[in-house]
């Protein structure tokens, strides 16, 4: 890859010299008829090479995209992105094909004369009223999922959780049995209490801090955050959900899983995705790849930004109901 | 030119000058050796990112100790990225664009002698050039420039325990920054009492050329939010020095607890999107502004629905002061905020449809001259395109939360506000280059740098939608320690590859402009047969623009090929050229357009 480059590099600086060194005299200066016939047919072929890479990209690279959803609350994401996507695809085809085949058709020339039209008010009035209608129905279905992702309002049976940030790790608290968070600031920090947890009030007692997120499918998560130094932001990519974590406020977020860990990686888009990063990793003698769920840090951060992440995994709910069992309380932890 | 005769040093010449062409020319040439730093520091950190642990003679030989045995440390990739953004976006794009253009246009279409304040103009570009040598500077801190992101965004930016580049670098950023604002202020100001007030005989503002009305609400833009941005700066300035609290609170770094209480780093974000978002449309409005007059003037038509132009060069501007919260679905703000933001934002598309339906149309049945000034007029409104698209899909806050600030954000806006206006930086050299210098830029070497800078800026932008959808974060300085992005490693390295061409390129439009120069073909009072009334000007400098009287004018700026029978595109053209000047009167019963 390296040599091509240089290649490239070599190519594009020889012709540039040469063709300084060839047309030194700089007289010509304004297109002729020539020019545009040369420059009508260069947008053809720019055209060509433009149409190429868009379908290329779009056929093959499917399988580097992200899988469907693996939250409930996705889906409708999902389901509006193929939308807005199949919507703004249409268009771009026809305005690049317009724009670049009127350079073609309409490349100037002595004998021709262009049209004298300056307006046009009912093309005009369709070219406004057209685009209003359709973002109408965008914004209407758009509006309507970010109200269904934002409530959080009547979820008794969520599970709550506290997202922790600070460079460069992330931790995470449960609720406990009360399902309540204890009250966190940063002015208790201390020792083992790194996420600051405020030990006198008595919903803190039953809560458990962890380092990995286990989720169980099919019930929402109620997610909160909070950062101790700088702003982050929790990014779940295959859930559809990010929320930044401000210190000195907490906000919010929740989804309810749809597929466990496992039944995840049976996914033929997964099983696709992973099967080419293993060629990959083979071919450089890495450990293979496996699917996992990640949270990763999409807020510029610090040095260290690009290596701030932990793992979810989504279970059963009896799974779930077993690990959490086993975690210790932080009353038991903090003394 | 009677009152003109003082005599003219080459200080007062070259250098502290109040002549509006100069001042032009000196934005031009400042902004270009910004864009040399800014590029070559992008093609910098693609390397970065396509080869990750590779070591190279060049990042050894331009970072210092910055780096190790030629692999970049992850603080200078922040910084290179941060300060690529922040020269790219306002030294590049907001000065050396609208600063130029402004400055060199504004006087010469609408038929005024200079600018309103000379003295103001002369003031606006030594803050800028100053705020430049002081962005400069920065970048020889020992512990780095600012590498808090373009956006700084407190705490990251207010503490130096965060990241070593909020210490001096970013307290010199901030000044430079603050240099800039006042310079953006003072030559926009300039801008909009030169053309409210000096307009020429029978220049209404309906006859403007729509260079002057996207010079002129850019400038209103300006007036409106860069005063938030200096505020937003300020208050930053007290946070960092002066022990305040407005952006800070509870925060726990480097072992304690610091003392800041009650603000909120959501208040900063308000205050610089607000300037943030109606920037784009700084950057972009003008170079729509050039490709209008440019498309025009070489299809030899006129421009499409001239009053649907300016009609959505306004609602864009008065949309563009409330759409900022789009930037932040996921700060954390109320989600019925968010409800709002989408949308306005959505609403954008309207006017910017327009405004592409209207070039393409105003293309349809032209005779186009494909000059490299129309080939890159073109590559914009291909890029605006493809970019502006993407925006419905970021602009949704339900699918932004999935994508922000990914990759697909970073195609998105450089696509639409930095090729796109960067190609309208460039289509307006190559257009009004014999106007600045008297003499003419080469084709050959014109078509050379189109024809490889579009592919390249597709190669490089198009691929990286799909690295961003597939979830890729931006600002990571290596993704080697996700599994789940090995598979995009080589996406990026034909990326980068784009890119490292793309920007070699430029030498040649850098080669051409400086030969040119020199060695151009002297240029011709109107070589491209525009009607506009700069070109009535004589191509030899001088002050005051035109040697005795100023132009008088009867007609729009777009009566291209018009013809004796409205009706009969192939009668003859009604005053025997494709062209007719502002300045020639109508004939006897000839509707005005």
């Amino acid at each position: 890859m390296l040599a091509l480059f240089y290649i490239f590099i070599g190519v594009a600086i020889g012709v540039s010299f040469w063709q300084i060194t060839r047309i030194l005299d700089f007289r010509e200066v304004i297109a002729t008829d020539k020019d545009n016939a040369t420059q009508g047919k260069n947008a053809l072929y720019f055209m060509a090479f433009l149409y190429a890479i868009m379908i290329y990209c779009l056929i093959f690279m499917n399988v580097i995209m992200l899988p469907e959803s693996a939250s409930i609350e996705g889906e409708h994401d999902d389901n509006l992105f193929s939308i807005t996507f199949w919507l703004i695809g249409v268009v771009q085809f026809i305005m690049q094909f317009l724009i670049f085949y009127f350079t073609f058709k309409y490349k100037g020339n002595k004998d021709n004369k262009a049209k004298f039209y300056a307006d046009s008010h009912k093309l005009e009035v369709i070219w406004t009223i057209t685009p209003a209608v359709v973002l109408v129905f965008l914004i209407g279905y758009g509006l309507w999922q970010w109200n269904d992702v934002m409530d959080l309002s009547n979820e008794k049976d969520a599970v709550v959780i506290e997202v922790y940030s600070q460079q460069f790790r992330w931790d995470a608290r449960y609720a406990g049995t009360d399902n309540t968070l204890g009250y966190g600031n940063v002015n208790f920090i201390k020792g083992i209490n790194t996420m600051g947890v405020d030990m006198t009030d008595k919903n803190s007692l039953d809560d458990k801090q962890v380092t990995e997120l286990y989720l169980p499918k099919g019930r929402k998560i109620h997610f909160k955050f909070r950062s101790q130094d700088v702003l982050h932001s929790a990014y779940m990519p295959h859930f559809r959900a990010q929320m930044n974590c401000v210190p000195g406020m907490v906000t919010e977020f929740g989804f309810t899983p749809k597929y466990t860990t496992e039944e995840m990686r049976q996914q033929p888009e997964v099983i696709a995705k992973a099967k080419g990063i293993n060629k990959i990793r083979k071919a450089k003698g890495e450990d293979p790849y496996i699917f996992d769920y990640l949270l990763l840090c999409n807020k510029i951060c610090g040095a260290s930004h690009y290596n701030m992440q932990m793992k979810i995994t989504v279970v059963e709910e009896d799974e779930y109901e077993a690990w959490i069992a086993k975690q210790p309380t932080l009353a038991s932890v903090i003394k | 030119m009677s009152e003109h005769h003082h005599k003219e040093t080459f200080v007062t010449k070259y250098i502290f000058t109040q002549d509006h062409k100069m001042i032009s020319k000196q934005f031009l040439v400042t902004g270009l050796f910004m864009g040399i730093i800014g590029v070559f520091m992008s093609m910098l950190f693609r390397m970065q990112i396509a080869w990750p642990e590779k070591s190279f003679s060049i990042i050894e030989a331009f970072l210092g100790n910055h780096q190790t045995d030629g692999v970049m440390n992850p603080d200078i990739y922040l910084a290179l990225v941060t300060i690529h953004g922040t020269i790219m976006v306002f030294f590049v794009l907001t000065a050396g664009l609208s600063g130029t253009f402004s400055n060199l246009l504004i006087p010469l279409q609408i038929g005024a002698r200079d600018m309103a304040s000379g003295f103001l103009n002369m003031v606006s570009y030594w803050l800028f050039f100053l705020s430049s040598v002081i962005m400069v500077i920065s970048l020889f801190v020992e512990a780095g420039p600012a590498s808090a992101g373009w956006t700084i965004y407190p705490p990251l930016s207010a503490l130096p325990q965060a990241i070593p580049g909020s210490g001096a670098g970013m307290t010199l950023w901030l000044v430079s920054m603050a240099i800039f604002i006042a310079s953006s202020l003072i030559g926009s100001l300039n801008y909009i009492v030169t053309v409210l007030n000096l307009r020429t005989k029978g220049m209404k503002m309906t006859r403007l050329p729509l260079t002057i009305w996207a010079f002129f609400i850019t400038a209103v833009i300006g007036v409106v939010s860069f005063p938030v941005l200096l505020s937003a700066a300020l208050l930053l300035v007290f946070d960092r020095s002066f022990g305040t609290s407005f952006y800070l609170s509870d925060i726990f770094i480097s072992g304690e607890v610091l003392h800041y209480q009650g603000g909120s780093p959501v208040l900063f974000e308000h205050l610089f999107w607000f300037l943030g978002h109606p920037e784009v449309y700084i950057v972009l409005l003008p170079a729509l502004g050039i490709t209008s007059e440019i498309i025009s003037t070489h299809s030899r038509k006129p421009i499409f629905g001239y009053r649907a132009m300016i009609g959505s060069i306004m609602a864009i501007a008065f949309l563009s002061t409330i759409v900022w919260g789009h930037h932040m679905f996921i700060s954390g703000m109320n989600p019925f905020l968010g409800s709002v933001f989408t949308f306005t934002t959505l609403l954008i598309a309207i006017p910017s449809a327009v405004k592409a339906f209207n070039f393409v149309t105003t293309l349809w049945k032209g005779n186009l001259q494909l000059n490299p000034a129309m080939l890159f007029s073109i590559g914009l409104v291909s890029t605006f395109v493809t970019g502006g698209l993407t925006g419905l899909v970021l602009g949704d806050s339900a699918l932004d939360i999935a994508i922000h600030d990914t990759y697909f954000v970073v195609a998105h806006f450089h696509l639409v506000m930095g090729v796109s206006a960067i190609f309208g930086m460039y289509a307006g050299v190559y257009h009004w280059f014999p106007k600045m210098y008297g003499r003419m830029m080469n084709k050959t070497l014109g078509y050379w740098h189109f024809w490889i800078s579009i592919i390249c800026a597709y190669g490089v932008f198009w691929p990286m939608h799909f690295i961003g959808l597939a979830g890729l974060p931006r600002r990571y300085y290596t993704n080697t320690n996700f599994p789940m992005f090995d598979d995009l490693l080589q996406i990026n390295q034909v990326i980068t590859i784009f890119a490292l061409i793309g920007g070699l390129a430029q030498i040649i439009f850098i080669a051409n402009f400086f030969i040119s120069m020199y060695r151009g073909a002297k240029a011709t009072e109107n070589p491209w047969k525009s009607n506009t009334l700069e070109w009535t000007t004589p191509v030899e400098h001088v002050h005051g623009n035109w040697p005795g009287k100023l132009p008088e004018v009867h007609r729009w700026a777009y009566d291209y090929s018009k013809r004796v029978d409205p009706n009969d595109d192939d009668s003859d053209y009604l005053h025997g050229e494709d062209f007719v000047l502002q300045t020639t009167p109508l004939l006897e019963g000839e509707e005005p357009s």
